[in-house]
């Protein structure tokens, strides 16, 4: 009755258009670190985008129905990991977000929570069935959440922290939030955030929120990196400046070019046709994957599709946000295209489960 | 599209998620490409020119390279400024650095506190100084501060080093006032129009030559452009990275530095001024003012307290006193009264009797000679002269008015700047019916001509302005602008920039009468003469006599206070002494140079006098020497066959026909032979100041002038 699964119904639109993205990436990563210490960065990052469409492929060879019912188990390691973190992390820039593993590899558990709670969170909605989720419902994909969170936040690693919001509004949306709810909520934020600003947040994190507001005010630091960015993407004008020719990013004015303002390079270096066509790839990466929530063979893949799709918007929104400055400088890199090992291992075991549920559309 | 993606119809195990949702995902989705669209657009294509100009600005580093200025010689080529390179630490204020928490280490290896780096930058902040402007937090920085700037490069990206070429002038402020100094360029210059071309942090010529010849001497800055990254690291060259500098121009003065130095030394430890020109053209050989100051100082940052000492010193260090004292002539304007008398044919045959003083308009005026317990007795215009006598000035003022005196002088430059290329000449004062209505809109008293007749009263000069009309008269009258640069030997795209901004004509010719010319000249040589059986009183000044060489002069000394506060002020207090003045020429007609000395606190013209001696002394061996002639400007050599023609046939003389006039005048030295023949009784080679026979050194006899009749007398 079961019929095989086949890699025909893999979606190779989604992959094409993810390919190409990460293909611009390592282009810009090669131009921005070009004569610097990170150089070859870019092969690096070539050698991570095949070790995660390994495992892109692997992950797609198990039914995501087995992850999603062990996803408490996962779970649990997640928050046992985060402890791990917070006691014996290693320390680094400031931060304990860091596992240090055996052979010189470093492991950052709270990029892979990531996962684990948007899985978690599928299981738990798609359980409920469609009908309007009652506020027990809310609390407990509330804690669900808020406690890898809160311990995320310990790290303190806010920018990562922050993306586990939207996994969670995607769930509570999908899983038919009452409006009375989501109201009950945002005042609850609004109470708590004065609170959270003045003793929850270390003094630079605070900084870092506002001083996108006025960044020429602040020419140290994180106003200084919003500063800089923003003269890359304008002086990159129409057309751009061509390929290893952008000033800003070659000059390093840009803090972290081929990282986390790798979008503010791109812009400087392609300008504004380029930063547009790269906005329309991830655009149409974004409605693609909704397309696959669509034709999910069940609520859970649906949940954890458009989980995917929250994260992926979000890193976008905040990213690209922050090199326009409409955002303020948060670490959260731009997927697909920032260099990094765990970012691009995230998004190809996320696109892994994606082409599971793909695959399994006809499967029942 | 959208019809694309809503597959459905495929059975689930379960509910599935209400395609409503996904829509409004999807929106959302868009929402927020736009807002990052419109972002981009914003950036990339409303405001890229501007953010295109910032990003130059943040890779160009801009170091100026500073140009030297001019360096400045004498008339022979002798270099008196000179420039030495001195480097200054810079802080650059565009590097997005905190510069407060690196001033500890930059304070520490410049050797400077913390808080003065600290307070330098908040001054700047306050300022609102654009980002691209350097602070400058330490001049003339030693090696080892040099040192600690190179090899701090890394970890102080906005430090650098900047040389500079300061200003080398003479030692113990020789010359400091004609030369002037430099400094930064003030807010009030850069309003003015002859500075609104510079810009903040120049530096340009405060005072002197270097004021007024600034543009000449600046000169043009240039920069060194390098490509930088954030850390203000090198990377590159962008095209046209260097714009060299383009030198000040090299500044040749009239100045006889040899000159100078004699009247320097004149002048040491006194209060006054020197001027020293050469009337045949008006270039100035000397110029003192004292006291001075020393330029130098000025050269790197002047201290707020020397500043504050210079300012409110009662003496006035600063002040040129040369171009800028106004004072009373005293007794040097008996010369100018002399010509107007004489001119105005009032002076040749006044003979007046004097008695230590005598009373006009109702009042008594004494003579000097009263304080001598002595009398002049008979006065003619030549004893007037050597012998200065009160009495006969007052008369021929008194017989003048205050108009012609007022016309003559005007017109031989009192009252008016003599234009020398020189800042912050003052015109002085030369009284008159109307200046008087003007001035304290008062009638003329009538009675004040008579100590406008001995240079008191309301007139005041400047010793530029006394060097130029005497110089003049004993040319004949013929008076040159007087000037510290032959604008022949500048650049012809800076002679319009150099000129003085004075309306006074390079040349302006008073015509007097070669008769008057020779009794004037002659009664200038008798002031230093020593007394004699013919001239048993002698001059005024006879030992300012220089052995063997024709020197003549007038002395002057003229009362700063009146005696009646001079007295409520307890007497000989030193600050109300007379000034004494002399101006001398050499030789007494056609000289080659008139200095004129003002000696503050002098007392009397003869100590003047002996000033001014020693600088024509200077001037005289260093031309018998040059020109290899003993002879030159000898006594002995016959006055009276002076060139007189010769004057007169100097090309642009008065007079539209240039032939007519040597006509005329050719005629008129003829006449003037004879009346000088007639003057001294006949005798024709007139040797005057020449007594010490015994000593002279030829040993020949020595012909005694025969002053007919009038001065001889008594």
């Amino acid at each position: 009755m079961r019929r095989l699964i086949s890699f025909r119904d893999f979606d190779w639109v989604l992959l094409t258009f993810v390919l190409i993205i990460c293909s611009l990436g390592v282009l810009e990563i090669y131009s921005t670190t070009y004569g610097t210490k990170f150089a070859g960065a870019h092969m690096r990052q070539v050698y991570w985008i095949m070790a995660g469409l390994a495992v892109m492929l692997t992950v797609s060879l198990i039914n995501y129905q087995i992850l999603l019912e062990n996803a408490h188990w996962f779970y649990i390691a997640s928050l046992v990991a985060l402890l791990a973190v917070t006691f014996f992390g290693k320390k680094y820039l400031g931060a304990r977000r860091w596992i240090q593993l055996p052979g010189g590899q470093h492991f950052q558990p709270s990029e892979w929570v990531k996962l684990v709670l948007i899985l978690m969170l599928a299981k738990y909605f798609s359980g409920e069935g469609d009908r309007e989720a009652s506020l027990s419902d809310v609390v407990k994909a509330g804690l669900i959440a808020g406690v890898p969170m809160l311990l995320v936040l310990k790290q303190p690693d806010l920018g990562t922290a922050l993306t586990y919001v939207p996994v969670a509004l995607m769930g509570l949306f999908l899983g038919g939030i009452q409006l009375r709810h989501a109201a009950v909520i945002l005042v609850i934020a609004g109470v708590l955030m004065p609170t959270v600003w003045h003793y929850g947040l270390k003094p630079y994190q605070k900084d870092r929120l506002t001083s996108f507001l006025h960044p020429e005010a602040d020419s140290q630091k994180t106003g200084y990196q919003l500063e800089q960015s923003k003269i890359a993407v304008g002086s990159g004008g129409i057309w751009g400046k061509g390929v290893r020719k952008g000033t800003q990013t070659q000059g390093s004015f840009l803090p972290e070019p081929h990282t986390d303002f790798i979008f503010a390079a791109w812009s400087e270096e392609h300008g504004f046709v380029g930063a547009v066509a790269l906005l329309l790839l991830y655009f149409m990466v974004l409605m693609r994957l909704i397309h696959n929530a669509q034709t999910a063979p069940d609520s859970a893949g649906g949940f954890v599709v458009m989980g995917v799709v929250a994260v992926l918007l979000f890193h976008i929104l905040v990213n690209a946000g922050m090199v326009v400055g409409f955002m303020p400088v948060t670490g959260i890199p731009l997927p697909l295209m920032s260099y990094g090992g765990s970012s691009v291992l995230f998004m190809f075991l996320a696109l892994g489960i994606v082409m599971n549920i793909r695959m399994r559309r006809f499967v029942n | 599209m959208r019809k694309q993606w809503a597959v459905t119809g495929m059975p689930g195990r379960d509910e599935k998620i209400p395609q409503t949702k996904f829509s409004v995902v999807q929106y959302v989705i868009l929402a927020v490409f736009i807002v990052l669209a419109y972002g981009l657009w914003t950036l990339q294509v409303r405001k890229s020119d501007e953010y295109a100009t910032r990003s130059e600005q943040n890779r160009i580093r801009q170091v100026p390279i500073l140009a030297p200025r001019g360096k400045i010689y004498d008339r022979d080529g002798q270099l008196i400024v000179d420039n030495y390179p001195s480097f200054s630490a810079l802080l650059l204020r565009d590097q997005m650095r905190d510069l407060n928490a690196d001033a500890e280490k930059i304070a520490d290896g410049l050797h400077i506190s913390r808080e003065e780096v600290v307070e330098k930058i908040r001054r700047y902040q306050l300022a609102h100084k654009p980002a691209f402007e350097p602070i400058i937090i330490k001049d003339d920085i030693t090696p080892d501060e040099r040192a600690f700037i190179e090899s701090h490069r890394d970890d102080f990206p906005e430090l650098e080093t900047l040389m500079i070429h300061r200003r080398l002038y003479p030692r113990d402020g020789f010359m400091a006032h004609l030369i002037g100094y430099v400094g930064e360029v003030s807010e009030d210059m850069l309003n003015s129009p002859k500075f609104e071309l510079y810009e903040r942090g120049d530096i340009v010529g405060q005072s002197g030559v270097e004021l007024q010849y600034n543009d000449l001497l600046m000169g043009k800055d240039g920069s060194r452009r390098v490509l930088v990254n954030s850390k203000g690291k090198e990377v590159g060259r962008p095209p046209n990275a260097n714009i060299p500098a383009v030198p000040g121009q090299k500044l040749k003065l009239t100045v006889d530095i040899d000159i100078q130095k004699a009247a320097e030394q004149a002048m040491e430890g006194k209060n006054g001024a020197v001027v020293a020109m050469d009337p045949r053209n008006g270039e100035i050989l000397a110029m003192v003012s004292r006291p001075t100051f020393d330029p130098n100082d000025f050269a790197v940052r002047i201290s707020a307290k020397e500043w504050t000492r210079l300012v409110e010193d009662p003496d006035h260090p600063l002040f040129n006193k040369a171009i800028q004292a106004q004072l009373a002539p005293g007794s040097v304007f008996k010369i100018i009264m002399s010509v107007a008398g004489l001119q105005e044919g009032v002076a040749q045959n006044l003979h007046v009797n004097c008695a230590g003083g005598g009373v006009f308009y109702g009042r008594y005026f004494n003579c000097w000679v009263k304080g001598e317990h002595r009398v002049h007795g008979p006065v003619d215009i030549s004893k007037g002269i050597y012998q200065s006598c009160d009495v006969f000035f007052y008369t021929l003022a008194e017989r003048l008015g205050i108009e012609k005196i007022a016309k003559w002088a005007t017109a031989m430059g009192l009252s008016k700047k003599t234009g020398i290329d020189l800042p912050n000449e003052v015109s002085g004062v030369m009284p008159s019916e109307e200046w008087k209505m003007k001035t304290f809109r008062q009638k003329w008293y009538a009675g004040e001509v008579i100590s406008v007749g001995i240079g008191q009263g309301a007139v005041t000069v400047s010793p530029i302005q006394l060097a130029r009309t005497i110089g003049g008269i004993t040319m004949g009258g013929t008076f040159y602008r007087p000037h510290v640069v032959n604008p022949e030997q500048m650049p012809p795209q800076f002679k319009n920039v150099a000129t003085p901004t004075s309306t006074m004509p390079d040349v302006v010719h008073v015509p007097i009468d070669p008769q008057n010319w020779i009794t004037i000249t002659n009664a200038m040589a008798g002031v230093v003469n020593p007394p004699s059986p013919d001239m048993p009183t002698g001059g005024t000044a006879p030992s300012a006599h220089i052995q063997g060489v024709d020197f003549a002069g007038k002395t002057g000394s003229a009362q700063v206070v009146s005696n009646a506060f001079r007295k409520s002020k307890g007497g000989a207090a030193k600050q109300f002494n007379d000034n004494s003045w002399f101006v001398g020429v050499t030789p007494r007609r056609n000289p080659e140079i008139v200095v004129a000395v003002l000696f503050e606190g002098g007392e009397h013209g003869k100590l003047a006098a002996r000033l001014t001696a020693q600088i024509v002394k200077a001037y005289v061996e260093k031309q018998r020497r040059l020109r290899n002639n003993p002879m030159l400007f000898s006594d002995k050599a016959d006055p009276g066959s002076v060139p007189i023609a010769g004057v007169w046939n100097q090309p642009g003389s008065i007079g539209s026909n240039a032939a007519e006039a040597a006509d005329v005048h050719a005629g008129s030295s003829q006449e003037a032979e004879q009346s000088e023949n007639q003057l001294h009784g006949g005798t024709v080679l007139v040797h005057l100041g020449r007594t010490r026979a015994g000593r002279s050194q030829t040993g020949k006899p020595v012909l005694r002038p025969q002053v007919a009749g009038l001065a001889g007398g008594d």
